[in-house]
C-alpha cells in the first residue's frame, strides 16, 4: 500500500494525463488514458492507483476513473 | 598527426589538414583553369588560391584561411596571371575559364621576399629564429619564400621604430611597445608578435559573431585590441571561444598550455563531452598529456569552431578532486573505506543480489547517464533488464528529453529533431523558443548568427531578453516575451493566426498530413479564444506583435524552429512540443534544408542515452517493452527472459524506496540529488535504500547517500560514441589511460559479471555491433563506418546506408503527419501575496549545468557564484541593490543568492543562474523547483510551499508554481562524461 503522500502524487499524475487527453477530439479519451497508464506506469503504481480507487478514489478525475475501469476489465 | 587518414576523391585525403585558403563555393557551374601547368576544374566563384590548393599547389599565405572569406591583406599570395597586369592576390581573385596562373616566378619570389622582409623587420628576432618559436606560420612562410636576410637598418645614431623592444639600449621606454596580455586564463596575447593581419578580428566577427576585437590606430600605429581602450581580454566582450587563437599565424595569440608544455606531438580526433552540439576536437597530445584541444575542421556539427568549454575547460579531467580508488561503507553514516576494485564490485554485487533475494527481483534498478557513451548507456540498461531482471532503468534525460520524444513521436513518428545543423544555412525565418543558444549551445549560436547576419529573420519566444534578441549586428524581428508557463497558449495562438488568416500550406498538409485531423485541429485553433487578442492578458505578449511574428513565420520562406529546456521542462512540455510540430506542418516547414523542428539538447548524449533504451518502458530504438517481437530479439541474443511491464522511473523509484519496496540503485554518471527536482524527495528516497552505488568522477552529492563509490572515467579515457542533437553519432576516442583504471563501460561489465552476466566485451565497437544487430534505426552503424565518414546520423540502415541528415523528406516516419489539439491548461498554482514572484532558471556560457566540471577549471574567472537576476522595479520595492545577498523562499524551499539587477528579466520575474559554487548550489535551487510533465512522466511536485521568508532585504518570497514556470530550467548534475 502506497504511503499517503505517494497516493497524492499518483492522483496528481493521473489527473494531469487525463487533462491532456480530455482535450483531444473524439470519443476515445478514456481508452487513451488507460493506454497511457498501461504503457508508462509500473505495475506497483497501477496497483496503488487501483487500491486508491477501491478506497473511494478521492481526488481522481472522472476520466481517470473510467480509464481505471477499462484497465481492470479482464482481457477478452 | 591523425589517428586515421582516409583517402578521398581526387587523391586528396578526405580528412586532410590542408587549409584551402578560402571557403568552398557551391555553384553548379564549373570553371577550368591551369595553375603551374596543371589543369584544375572548380565551381565558379572559387578563388585562385583555393583552386591552386585543389590542384595540390600550395600558395604562401598569412591572412587567409578556408573558414573565412578572403581579406587580401598579407600580400604573400600574389600570383601572375597570363594576360593580366600586375600580381593579384590569389585569395581575392576569382577563377575564370581558361585562366593560366603561375604561382612561382622570379618576380613573385622577389615580391614575397620583400613582403616577408618587412614583416620580419618588426618581429621579435628571437621568436622568428629561436627555439621559443611555437606554432609560428611566419617562420614557415619565411622559409617558404626563401627569406635570407633583413636589410632594414637605422641610420647611425638612430633606431628603427618598432613594436618589439620594450626599451632601447639606454633604457628609454618604447612608446609603441605593449606588454603581453595574460588576463585570459587560457591564452596569452603578445602584441610584439602581432603582424596586424586581421585574422583574429575577422574570426571574432565572422565565425564567432561576438565582435569583441578590433584594429585600433592607422598605418604603422595600427594594433589589434580587445574591446575598448583600456580593456584587456578578460574585461572585453571576448567569450574565449578560441577562434582568434586558432587562426593567429604568428603565435601572438597562443594557448598558455602550449607556452608551458611546448608543441604537441600527435593528435586524436574526439568529441566534446559538454553540450548537445557535439563539436569534434583534435586532442593534441604529448604522450598521455593533453596540450590543447583544437576544434576539428571536419567536425560536421562545428566545422572547426568551438566554445570556451570544449576548447579550454578540460582541466577537470586531471583535477585533484577526482576519486581514483573504489570505496565502500556499510552505512551512509560510516566513513568511506578505500578498497580494491575486486572487493568493491563483489561487495556491490552481493548486496544487490541479497536485496533481490529478500525483497524481490524488482527491488533494485539503475540510472544511465546522458554524459556517458552510447555503448556505456546500452550496457547499463542491458544489465538492468537482463541481469537485474527488471525494467527499472531511467535517465536524467527523463526531464529534458522525454517531452520531445513523446511529442515528436506522436506527431511525426520519431523521437528526435528533424534536421542537421547545416540546415541553418538555408533558413529564412528562425523561431528560437525557450532556448538561449549563445550561452547553452554557443557553437550552434555562432552558426545561427552567421545566417542572421546574412539576412534571415529571427523570432525569439522567451520571457527573458536573451542575448540573441539584441547583440552586435543581430536584432530579433520579434521578441515575444511571454509570461512563464504560457508556452502552449502562445504556440496555439501563433497557429490561430496562421489558420484564420489563411496562411497555412494546404498543399503540404493535404499531401503529407492526416486531413481529418487537420480539420479538427483547424477548428480548434480558429476558435476566437485562441486569438492573440484573447490570449494577450494571459501570456503578456502584445497581440499585434504575435500576429506579426506568425505572419513572418508563415510567409518568410524557409521557417525553422529551435527550442530548448524552456519548452520541455514544463508541466505542458509535451503539449508545447506537439504545438511546435503543428506549426511546422501547418506552414509546410518539414522535410528539406532550412526548415524543421530542432530540439537543442542540453547534454552531449541526451539523444543517445534515450536512443539506447534508458527509459523504463522502452528498449533501444524507442520500442515498447510490451512488444513481443522486440523483446524476442533481445531475449534470443541475451539468453534471458525480459520483463514485459514498464519499470519504475527515477521519481517512482524514490517513492517506492520510501515505501520500502525499492532498496538498491546503481547510478552511473549522474548526480540525481543535485539535478532532479525536489531535493527533499530525492534525499528521502536515497536515504531509504540499502545499497546505493554511485559511479562518478567526483564525490558528488548523491554519493552522500551511497554505500559503494566506483570511480568514473572521463571522455578522454574511453572509446565510444556520443549522439548529438542532430542525431549525429560521433566517435569518442581514448587519448589516455583511465586514471581510475577502467573506462565506465568496463566498470559496468565488472558489476554485471559479478552478478553472473558472463559478458566478454573487449572494446566498445563490439557493443555498437550489438546495438546495430538489434536496433533497426542503427542497423548500418559501426565504428568502421563512423571512422570512414567522420560521423553518421541515424537512421542508418539499408534504406539510408550513409545516415539521414534530414528526416521526413518524402513522408513522415509514422505515415501521415498528425495534428494534435494543444489546449492550454493553466498552472495549478498562481502568484499571490505570499509568493509574488516567478523564478526561472538559466544558463551561462562559462559554466556547465551544476558546474561539477567547469568549476574545477579556470572558467571560474568568468562566473564564480550563483546570481539572481531581478528586475529593477522588483528590486527597488524590496530595497534590493545590485550585488546584495538576498534570501528567497518558495513553497518548496528556500535559498540565498547574490542579486543582479537587470531589466532583461520581466517585472515580477526573477532569473536564477547556475551555481558554479557547486555542492549546495544546485541543490538549493532544486529545493525551490519541482516541475514536471506527466505525459512522458516527469516528476510532478507536491507543491507544498514554504512560508514566505522575510530576511533583512527581501520583502517578497519566490513563487514556484510547481509545474509551469520555468523557461530556463536547467539542471543536470552529472559529472561522468
Amino acid at each position: 500500500m502506497a504511503a499517503p503522500n505517494n497516493i497524492a502524487k499518483l492522483v496528481t499524475m493521473a489527473n494531469q494525463i487525463a487533462t491532456f487527453f480530455a482535450t483531444q477530439p473524439g470519443t476515445t479519451q478514456a481508452a487513451e488514458v488507460a493506454g497511457h497508464l498501461k504503457a508508462f506506469w509500473e505495475p506497483r503504481m497501477l496497483q496503488a492507483l487501483y487500491a486508491h480507487v477501491d478506497a473511494g478514489g478521492e481526488g481522481l478525475s472522472p476520466l481517470v476513473l473510467k480509464a481505471v475501469e477499462r484497465l481492470r476489465q479482464p482481457v477478452a | 598527426m591523425k589517428d586515421f587518414i582516409i583517402p578521398g576523391l581526387d587523391g586528396a585525403p578526405l580528412f586532410s589538414d590542408r587549409d584551402y585558403g578560402t571557403p568552398a563555393r557551391r555553384s553548379q557551374t564549373m570553371v577550368t583553369l591551369t595553375i603551374d601547368g596543371q589543369s584544375v576544374t572548380v565551381p565558379e566563384g572559387t578563388s585562385v588560391m583555393r583552386a591552386a590548393n585543389t590542384a595540390g599547389v600550395t600558395v604562401p599565405k598569412l591572412c587567409a584561411t578556408d573558414s573565412m572569406e578572403a581579406w587580401g591583406s598579407c600580400r604573400l599570395c600574389l600570383v601572375e596571371i597570363e594576360g593580366r597586369r600586375g600580381t593579384p592576390a590569389s585569395c581575392t581573385t576569382p577563377v575564370a575559364e581558361g585562366m593560366v596562373v603561375h604561382t612561382q616566378t622570379d618576380k613573385i619570389r622577389r615580391l614575397r621576399q620583400g613582403v616577408m622582409e618587412l614583416y620580419v623587420s618588426d618581429f621579435p628576432e628571437q621568436t622568428i629564429l629561436g627555439a621559443a618559436n611555437r606554432d609560428n606560420k611566419l617562420q614557415e612562410m619565411a622559409a617558404a619564400v626563401g627569406l635570407k636576410q633583413v636589410r632594414y637598418a637605422a641610420p647611425e645614431g638612430t633606431k628603427l621604430a618598432n613594436h618589439v623592444e620594450a626599451a632601447d639600449a639606454e633604457g628609454n621606454a618604447n612608446p609603441r611597445w605593449l606588454a603581453q596580455d595574460v588576463s585570459n586564463p587560457y591564452f596569452a596575447y603578445d602584441p610584439a608578435q602581432c603582424i596586424v593581419c586581421n585574422l583574429c578580428v575577422r574570426a571574432c566577427d565572422d565565425v564567432q559573431g561576438t565582435f569583441a576585437l578590433t584594429i585600433e590606430g592607422r598605418g604603422f600605429e595600427s594594433r589589434m585590441s580587445p574591446g575598448m581602450a583600456g580593456d584587456d581580454y578578460l574585461s572585453s566582450d571576448c567569450v574565449s571561444c578560441g577562434a582568434c587563437v586558432q587562426v593567429c599565424p604568428t603565435g601572438a595569440l597562443l594557448e598558455k598550455s602550449v607556452i608551458e608544455l611546448g608543441t604537441p606531438s600527435h593528435s586524436i580526433v574526439t568529441t566534446c563531452a559538454y553540450c548537445g552540439v557535439g563539436c569534434q576536437f583534435e586532442a593534441e597530445m604529448q604522450g598521455e598529456t593533453v596540450v590543447r584541444m583544437t576544434p576539428w575542421k571536419h567536425g560536421k556539427a562545428n566545422h572547426g569552431h568551438s566554445c570556451v568549454k570544449g576548447r579550454f575547460a578540460w582541466g577537470y579531467t586531471t583535477h585533484k578532486d577526482r576519486i581514483l580508488n573504489p570505496m565502500i561503507r556499510e552505512s551512509i553514516t560510516d566513513p568511506w573505506r578505500e578498497v580494491s576494485w575486486d572487493e568493491a564490485i563483489t561487495y556491490a554485487a552481493t548486496r544487490l543480489r541479497d536485496l533481490q533475494g529478500r525483497h524481490g527481483t524488482k527491488a533494485i534498478g539503475g540510472i544511465t547517464s546522458s554524459r556517458c557513451t552510447n555503448e556505456e548507456t546500452y550496457l547499463v540498461q542491458k544489465m538492468i533488464r537482463a541481469v537485474f531482471g527488471n525494467n527499472n532503468t531511467d535517465t536524467c534525460a527523463r526531464v529534458c528529453h522525454s517531452p520531445t520524444g513523446y511529442g515528436l513521436g506522436r506527431a511525426f513518428g520519431t523521437s528526435a529533431g528533424t534536421q542537421d545543423f547545416d540546415s541553418v544555412e538555408h533558413t529564412d525565418v528562425v523561431i528560437v523558443m525557450g532556448a538561449n543558444p549563445t550561452d547553452a549551445h554557443p557553437v550552434f549560436a555562432s552558426r545561427l548568427k552567421q545566417r542572421l547576419r546574412k539576412g534571415a529573420k529571427l523570432i525569439v519566444i522567451d520571457p527573458r531578453r536573451i542575448d540573441l534578441v539584441r547583440s552586435p549586428h543581430i536584432k530579433a524581428a520579434h521578441h515575444l516575451a511571454l509570461k512563464p508557463g504560457t508556452n502552449v497558449a502562445v504556440v496555439t495562438s501563433l497557429a490561430h493566426v496562421v489558420v484564420t488568416e489563411g496562411l497555412f500550406d494546404e498543399a503540404f498538409i493535404r499531401e503529407r498530413c492526416d486531413w481529418d485531423e487537420f480539420q479538427h485541429y483547424a477548428e480548434f485553433v480558429a476558435d476566437p479564444r485562441h486569438s492573440p487578442e484573447a490570449t494577450e492578458a494571459l501570456t503578456g505578449v502584445p497581440a499585434a506583435e504575435l500576429r506579426a511574428a506568425a505572419r513572418l513565420f508563415a510567409t518568410g520562406g524557409n521557417g525553422s524552429i529551435y527550442y530548448g529546456l524552456g519548452v520541455t521542462e514544463h508541466s505542458q512540455g509535451s503539449t508545447t512540443v506537439m504545438g511546435i510540430a503543428n506549426l511546422a506542418m501547418l506552414t509546410g516547414n518539414i522535410g528539406r534544408p532550412g526548415v524543421g523542428v530542432n530540439p537543442l539538447r542540453g547534454q552531449n548524449n541526451v539523444q543517445g542515452s534515450c536512443d539506447m533504451g534508458s527509459f523504463p518502458h522502452e528498449l533501444p530504438g524507442y520500442r515498447h517493452v510490451s512488444q513481443d517481437a522486440t523483446r524476442d530479439v533481445f531475449e534470443k541474443l541475451w539468453g534471458t527472459v525480459l520483463d514485459k511491464e514498464p519499470g519504475l522511473r527515477i521519481n517512482n523509484m524514490l517513492d517506492a524506496a520510501v515505501e520500502g519496496t525499492f532498496r538498491g540503485l546503481y547510478v552511473q554518471g549522474e548526480d540525481i540529488l543535485q539535478s532532479d527536482p525536489d531535493t527533499r524527495h530525492v534525499a528521502a528516497g536515497l536515504a531509504a535504500m540499502d545499497c546505493v552505488i554511485v559511479q562518478d568522477l567526483f564525490l558528488n552529492e548523491t554519493a552522500n547517500y551511497a554505500h559503494v563509490f566506483l570511480p568514473g572515467s572521463t571522455f578522454l579515457e574511453k572509446d565510444g560514441t556520443f549522439t548529438n542533437a542532430e542525431r549525429r553519432i560521433n566517435r569518442v576516442r581514448k587519448v589516455m589511460t583511465p586514471k581510475n583504471g577502467y573506462a565506465d563501460w568496463e566498470v559496468t561489465q565488472l558489476l554485471a559479471n559479478a552478478m553472473g552476466a558472463g559478458w566478454t566485451y573487449t572494446h566498445p565497437a563490439q557493443v555498437m555491433d550489438e546495438i546495430a544487430a538489434t536496433t533497426p534505426t542503427f542497423a548500418g552503424v559501426s565504428f568502421d563506418l563512423i571512422d570512414e565518414k567522420g560521423s553518421v546520423q541515424w537512421p542508418c540502415n539499408e534504406l539510408h546506408p550513409e545516415g539521414t541528415p534530414i528526416m521526413h523528406v518524402d513522408g513522415f516516419v509514422r505515415g501521415k503527419g498528425r495534428f494534435i489539439v494543444t489546449e492550454y491548461v493553466a498552472t495549478d498554482e498562481k502568484t499571490g501575496p505570499r509568493f509574488p514572484l516567478l523564478l526561472t532558471t538559466g544558463r551561462i556560457l562559462s559554466q556547465y549545468n551544476v558546474g561539477a566540471q567547469t568549476r574545477r577549471t579556470s572558467n571560474m574567472v568568468w562566473h564564480d557564484q550563483d546570481v539572481l537576476e531581478i528586475h529593477p522595479h522588483d528590486a527597488e520595492v524590496r530595497g534590493i541593490k545590485d550585488g546584495d545577498r538576498v534570501r528567497l523562499a518558495s513553497r518548496s524551499g528556500e535559498t540565498s543568492l547574490r542579486a543582479f539587477v537587470t531589466d532583461r528579466v520581466s517585472p515580477a520575474g526573477g532569473l536564477h543562474h547556475l551555481p558554479p559554487s557547486g555542492h549546495a548550489g544546485q541543490r538549493r535551487h532544486h529545493r525551490l523547483l519541482g516541475l514536471g510533465d506527466q505525459l512522458p512522466g516527469i516528476q510532478g511536485d507536491g507543491g507544498a510551499g514554504a512560508p514566505l521568508q522575510r530576511p533583512d532585504r527581501l520583502a517578497g518570497g519566490l513563487h514556484q508554481p510547481g509545474r509551469a514556470i520555468s523557461s530556463h530550467r536547467d539542471g543536470r548534475g552529472v559529472t561522468c562524461p
